[in-house]
């Protein structure tokens, strides 16, 4: 389904006023720390915006993400971006099924083709690997997206499976998982990972690419700056406790009911970048350290490989005390056997001794 | 005959070598402590003669052939190698500017007895040929006359007559069963020959049984001074064979430092068997006396005395109460060195330092040290209980034109007897 | 740094093994090699028994005596001072109560972490003093040897990296993190085979000395 009613016409047909509108651009700019002057700006480009069409690929995904996005609390503001954007393809969301589904793809490729937005979540398995682990009409993910590259504008990849590989690229990686920037190499992608995403954060990336029509300010892991420029530790209420040195060591102990830091109880805050302590989630409702329980740095990569959601993050992730009591024992042969041996050459050196005799110490006279 | 070599001087290092040696090499940080605890250093201001750089020697063939990294250079054949260059060139280091005083051993934070050593390197400089020409001399003598000074029987018999005729009583020579031998040290019995005369009328006054022997009267013990457990034995064995000749319960080590660490410490190890008598120094013996009221003497000397405590007997051997408890009985005004007991200062004469021609204006130097200890104090005299320490002292003291007599403990102790009526 | 948490990740993981796994080796090896080599019997008549005074100088010579304080004020209070800071915040710092406790199963309480900050600061000023005192000082100048100094810079650079990933001067932070746990790992790798050993082998030493002189009646 093609894209022909802009933005404004969408609205009153759900009837939504301009100034409802407004308010959106205005939620918007400040969301994106941008300055008030710019929303008539955005409410220009929106408004003149054709809805762009998005192809939203789902591969090796448990639909989390998705869930994200749709299972908010304030929806007109989520439902304005959908209306901003014409959602061509997604296998949960979309009427259609079967060939008729792949046929919107296609048409909606041809239609648009150059200016469409691919949206990918859930991982695919790689060049390299068996490609049936995973495929949708008998196609596999990577042909799929391969085809589907060829008149994308650019790439989005939501969550952290598409992003870096997430849940299946986890150790041991049956389906050889890759990250989608693994694969895509020359189109402009954008990484909002998360396990799932702020659902506020994908919209305001959308919203972003779409006023501007380029990608925002990214970081070396290709995520937005303005959403993940920051660590969960640097913004965490907790952190007065951190810097106190008061922590929960156990749930539900004296600590934790006073709302104490979660470090020890593995919260991996310190060296996770998103928006969660800020943003929140369910509207604001709350977030996880929020609600007692440690971050799982679900917007990092390999985040499920890293150690363990309940070890700090001081913690090392492998089996260290096996190595260090086995580094022990093979040091404590090797040492008793260099000791051995030098008592032995000391033993037999006493047995060859010639003692010392005063008359071969005056010949040094 | 067979020649001393490199080779014999490595294993000598080797053998020397044990768990304390290798823990001391692992642990040593270079704070450059022991340097502040050493008068060598201090009163000449090299470097060089930091202690733990002394036996350099010694840590080298433990890395070597002890250490993985070591063990690694010694393979790719990289890293300085134990050569007879490097021994001559330690020997002044290992000899003339250490006594092996042992007050490094106490100080270094990693507690490294350096001192120990010290002595152990010198095993492996004797055996590879590298030993001052002083000690070898003195060495040589010991082990052909029995006196690393060449003293002979003939002449301590003659000071024995005369010290029975002025005391009136009699120096028991080779008497079987009695409860002590008593050794003598050449220096004592050549410089400071009052000695004799004293234990001579202690022991009467205090009802000890007591013997010289004939065939062996030397305590002191070259063979531990230059470092040569094979010389150090042969010397113990004399006295282990006077004593259970005799039958004594005990062995007397006279005023002398090394003596009594050579015959009570060292002795058993040198011949691997422990003795069936005790060992005392005369000034353990002379306290035991006091402690059980067999000393009674009359009169305090009211000058100003300090103290000066041999190394070997103090920090090394244990015995600093012993000394004080003797001089309260004597003296009325004694007052100690700051740095007493075991913090005090050698006075750079012993492990063979004085014997050492070649040490003779270092010893010199390292004297300034307790120079200005003594100086601090200002005592009238000085006491000490070591022949070797007290020629230090008057030397000294004499080189830097103070006037402070030294005087050994045991003739203050013999000075101040209540005289009991001569035997007829 | 294109990829800070691979970095971070491969530091927490295989580097951390192969750091520990050397460290174990070499450090059993040396300390079991020094205790086999044993020492010969002591057939001299001892004053008192040697294993008490053995302990108690493994802990006194901790404390320097008055004449050595007095002759080197600088070694023995700047000493303390940097050996208690380092301790502290090794051991003090609840992050590494974590790690030592996943590691060795012990824990025990520790202090707010600003005061662990304060005391980090102190000891990398005195850590600096004490390099500029090595190379000035002539018997410390004379005696030391290049493992001196490079010892030196294995013992800085986790104290100076944990300052700066606390107070998350360099950015992403799994970079400056993961560059002090490289920089611990690196300290973990010379140890056995350098004379960071005494941090083990001198209450050995330590003790071995004490027994020596305490058999013979001597406190030491």
């Amino acid at each position: 389904m093609a894209a022909e009613s802009t933005l404004i016409e969408r609205l009153r047909e759900q009837g939504i006023s301009r100034r409802g509108f407004l308010k959106f651009c205005a939620a918007a700019a400040s969301m994106m720390a941008l300055p008030p002057t710019m929303v008539p700006a955005i409410a220009a480009a929106l408004e003149k915006a054709r809805r762009p069409s998005v192809i939203w690929l789902s591969f090796q995904e448990c639909t989390g993400c998705t869930e994200s996005l749709t299972r908010s609390f304030s929806p007109t503001v989520e439902n304005l971006i959908l209306n901003i954007i014409s959602l061509d393809y997604h296998h949960t969301l979309q009427a259609a099924a079967g060939e008729a589904a792949e046929q919107a793809r296609k048409q909606a490729m041809k239609e648009n083709f150059g200016k469409y937005l691919i949206v990918v979540d859930g991982s695919l398995p790689g060049p390299d690997s068996n490609p049936g682990y995973s495929t949708s009409a008998g196609q596999s993910n990577l042909s799929l997206l391969e085809e589907t590259l060829e008149g994308a504008a650019a790439v989005v990849a939501i969550g952290n499976c598409a992003a870096f590989g997430g849940l299946p690229k986890a150790s041991p990686n049956p389906t050889g998982a890759v990250a989608v920037q693994d694969v895509v190499k020359d189109k402009p992608l954008i990484n909002i990972p998360g396990c799932p995403p702020v659902p506020m954060v994908i919209t305001g990336v959308l919203v972003q690419y779409l006023t501007f029509g380029k990608l925002p300010k990214l970081d070396e892991y290709r995520r937005p700056m303005a959403f993940f420029g920051q660590a969960i530790h640097d913004r965490c209420y907790r952190r007065p406790f951190y810097d106190k040195g008061l922590f929960a060591e156990s749930f539900d102990d004296e600590g934790a009911r006073k709302g104490w830091c979660l470090y020890r109880l593995g919260c991996k805050g310190p060296m996770t970048y998103n928006a969660c302590a800020t943003m929140h989630w369910n509207g604001g409702t709350s977030w996880p350290i929020g609600a007692g329980h440690p971050c799982l740095g679900c917007s990092e990569p390999d985040f499920w490989d890293a150690g363990g959601f309940y070890k700090a993050v001081s913690v090392p992730t492998g089996d260290t005390r096996e190595t260090l009591l086995g580094a022990g024992i093979a040091g404590a042969v090797a040492g008793g056997a260099a000791a051995a041996l030098a008592r032995k050459k000391a033993k037999d050196g006493r047995a060859a001794r010639v003692p010392v005799e005063i008359e071969e110490l005056e010949q040094k006279l | 005959m067979t020649a001393l070599s490199l080779d014999r001087g490595l294993a000598a290092l080797r053998d020397e070598i044990d768990a304390p040696v290798a823990a001391f090499f692992s642990s040593c940080v270079h704070c450059g402590l022991c340097a502040q605890a050493c008068p060598f250093y201090i009163e000449t201001g090299d470097p060089k003669y930091t202690p733990i750089l002394k036996v350099e020697p010694l840590r080298l063939l433990w890395e070597q052939e002890l250490s993985l990294w070591g063990r690694l250079k010694a393979m790719l054949g990289i890293g300085r190698k134990v050569t007879d260059e490097m021994l001559e060139e330690w020997e002044p280091l290992l000899y003339d500017s250490c006594t092996m005083c042992g007050r490094c051993s106490m100080v270094c934070p990693v507690g490294n007895d350096i001192q120990s050593m010290v002595r152990k390197t010198r095993e492996g400089m004797v055996a590879s040929g590298h030993a001052p020409a002083g000690l070898i001399e003195a060495s040589a003598r010991a082990i052909r006359t029995g006196s690393p000074m060449g003293l002979t029987w003939k002449t301590l018999e003659a000071q024995i007559k005369h010290v029975e005729s002025s005391s009136g009583l009699e120096v028991p020579v080779d008497r079987e069963g009695v409860e002590y031998l008593a050794l003598l040290s050449s220096m004592e019995v050549i410089n400071f020959p009052e000695y004799l005369e004293a234990i001579t009328r202690i022991f009467h006054h205090a009802g000890v049984t007591w013997t010289l022997s004939k065939d062996y009267f030397e305590a002191t013990n070259a063979g531990v001074q230059i470092g040569s457990r094979d010389i150090a034995a042969e010397l113990v064995q004399r006295i282990v064979d006077a004593a259970v000749g005799l039958r004594v319960q005990g062995v007397i080590s006279p005023e002398c430092g090394h003596a009594y660490t050579a015959v009570r410490w060292e002795g058993p190890n040198l011949i691997e068997k422990p003795y069936p008598f005790e060992v005392l120094h005369i000034i353990e013996l002379l306290d035991k006396l006091r402690a059980e009221g067999r000393l009674k003497t009359s009169g305090k000397v009211t000058d100003r005395l300090s103290m000066h405590d041999p190394c070997n007997l103090a920090r090394k051997s244990g015995v600093i109460d012993q000394q004080r408890n003797l001089m309260d009985l004597v003296a009325e005004n004694f007052v100690d060195l700051k740095e007493h007991g075991r913090f005090q200062w050698c006075c750079g004469a012993g492990g063979g330092v004085s014997s050492n021609e070649r040490a003779d204006e270092l010893r010199m130097a390292a004297f300034k040290r307790k120079k200005a200890q003594i100086e601090e104090i200002e005592p009238d005299r000085m006491v000490t209980m070591c022949a070797t320490c007290r020629t230090q002292l008057e030397e000294g003291l004499e080189e830097f034109n103070m006037d402070i007599p030294v005087v050994g403990l045991t003739e203050i102790i013999a000075d101040h007897l209540v005289e009991k009526g001569k035997p007829a | 740094m294109s990829d800070p948490m691979e970095f971070l990740l491969w530091v927490k993981g295989p580097m951390f093994e192969l750091a520990l796994t050397i460290f174990g080796i070499g450090l059993a090896a040396r300390i079991v090699e020094i205790f086999l080599l044993g020492r010969k019997p002591n057939y001299a008549k001892p004053r008192r028994g040697e294993l008490a005074p053995g302990f108690r100088t493994l802990i006194s010579r901790t404390v320097a005596d008055p004449g050595t304080f007095a002759r080197a004020p600088f070694d023995v209070v700047v000493g303390l001072v940097w050996h208690l800071g380092f301790l502290i915040a090794l051991l003090l710092f609840i992050p590494h109560i974590e790690l030592i406790n996943s590691l060795l199963g012990l824990a025990w309480p520790g202090l707010p972490n600003p005061l662990v900050d304060a005391v980090t600061a102190v000891t990398i000023l005195s850590l600096i003093a004490v390099l500029i005192h090595r190379i000035t000082h002539p018997v410390k100048k004379y005696i030391s040897t290049f493992e001196d100094y490079l010892i030196w810079v294995a013992t800085f650079l986790p104290l100076i990296t944990g300052y700066l990933a606390y107070h998350r001067l360099i950015n992403p932070y799994p970079l400056i993190l993961g560059l002090h746990i490289l920089c611990v790992e690196i300290f973990l790798i010379l140890l056995p085979f350098t004379k960071l050993t005494h941090i083990f082998t001198a209450f050995i030493a330590r003790w071995y000395t004490g027994a020596t002189f305490g058999r013979k009646g001597v406190v030491s």
